[in-house]
């Protein structure tokens, strides 16, 4: 692995009525296939049971998505990645599945802050007071394509495709500044 | 604004997380077929003013094609179902006969 891997806007960092960091390198997994035949390969892989319909399923610093009725994304330390998706689709032999390692084609974002559902609230079409611990939602924020992962209390996990990071951090700059809040939620 | 419900993940969403993908329950004849079989497959479209069978796909969230029943005129919203799907199915149909109960059925 190369050593200049970086993430796409490395230490982008914007304070306002929710904190929007850009979060590093993290190994992300596409995995797509049966889900049900590969919840063995993901168990022995990540620890983690094959999430329910829009769930995350974490254990010890990696998680599976639920991403389609088709498709995982297994979140991991950037370093582990290629280990792991080359463990994965040797397990996976033989079956009709795909395993890629995509963690340097995406961007992570972490939003902090009791009001992430309001700023997210005017990205994108969705009520986030249904959404609880641990739900995931495939969306739009503005004009692309974002997974919004309530990874905590008071915490959202964003990710989107890396070649729109800058417009997505620029988005939820935006929609985080001060005396902006439309206080739906919080 | 149309509110859909994807069949494949749940999500109730408007539409503009959606692309539309035109009328639903085409059918393509197959070799030997005649030319005008073919021209009604590629071109001829029901475009009626009220009930109204469509595709659509998920395309900000899960991905997947599915079909909603839906009418033209109110926007309002029957049902949506699998796309591995040949005609509306009996639940669909049944919800549309209770709204609309002047609708001559699917042909």
């Amino acid at each position: 692995m190369s050593e200049l891997a970086q993430s796409a806007l490395p230490g982008a960092r914007y304070e306002g009525f929710v904190t929007v960091t850009e979060a590093g390198l993290r190994g992300m997994i596409t995995l797509r296939g049966d889900l049900s035949a590969m919840a063995g390969a993901v168990k022995d892989a990540t620890g983690c049971a094959v999430p329910a319909l829009r769930r995350v399923e974490a254990s010890d610093g990696k998680a599976v998505a639920w991403m389609s009725p088709d498709e995982l994304l297994i979140l991991c330390d950037y370093a582990d990645a290629p280990g792991l998706a080359a463990s994965l689709a040797r397990a996976l032999e033989g079956q009709f599945a795909t395993v890629a390692n995509v963690s340097d084609a995406r961007a992570v974002f972490t939003l902090t802050g009791a009001q992430t559902g309001d700023a997210l609230a005017k990205l994108c079409p969705v009520d986030f007071g249904t959404l609880r611990t641990g739900d995931i939602r495939r969306t739009r924020a503005a004009q692309v394509a974002a997974a919004i992962w309530v990874s905590g209390e008071g915490e959202m996990t964003l990710v989107c495709f890396r070649s729109v990071a800058q417009y997505m951090f620029d988005l939820l700059s935006r929609a985080a500044a001060p005396g902006s809040e439309p206080r739906l939620y919080a | 604004m149309l509110l859909l419900t994807c069949p494949c993940c749940g999500v109730t969403a408007e539409e503009t997380e959606f692309a539309p993908g035109g009328e639903a329950h085409l059918k393509r004849f197959g070799p030997g077929s005649s030319d005008a079989d073919y021209e009604s497959y590629m071109f001829n479209r029901k475009n009626p003013r009220g009930v109204h069978f469509e595709r659509w796909r998920h395309a900000y969230g899960c991905g997947k094609w599915f079909l909603a029943a839906r009418c033209t005129m109110t926007l309002e919203v029957f049902g949506t179902y699998r796309a591995q799907t040949v005609e509306p199915p009996a639940e669909i149909v049944a919800a549309i006969k209770a709204k609309r109960p002047d609708w001559e059925g699917f042909a």
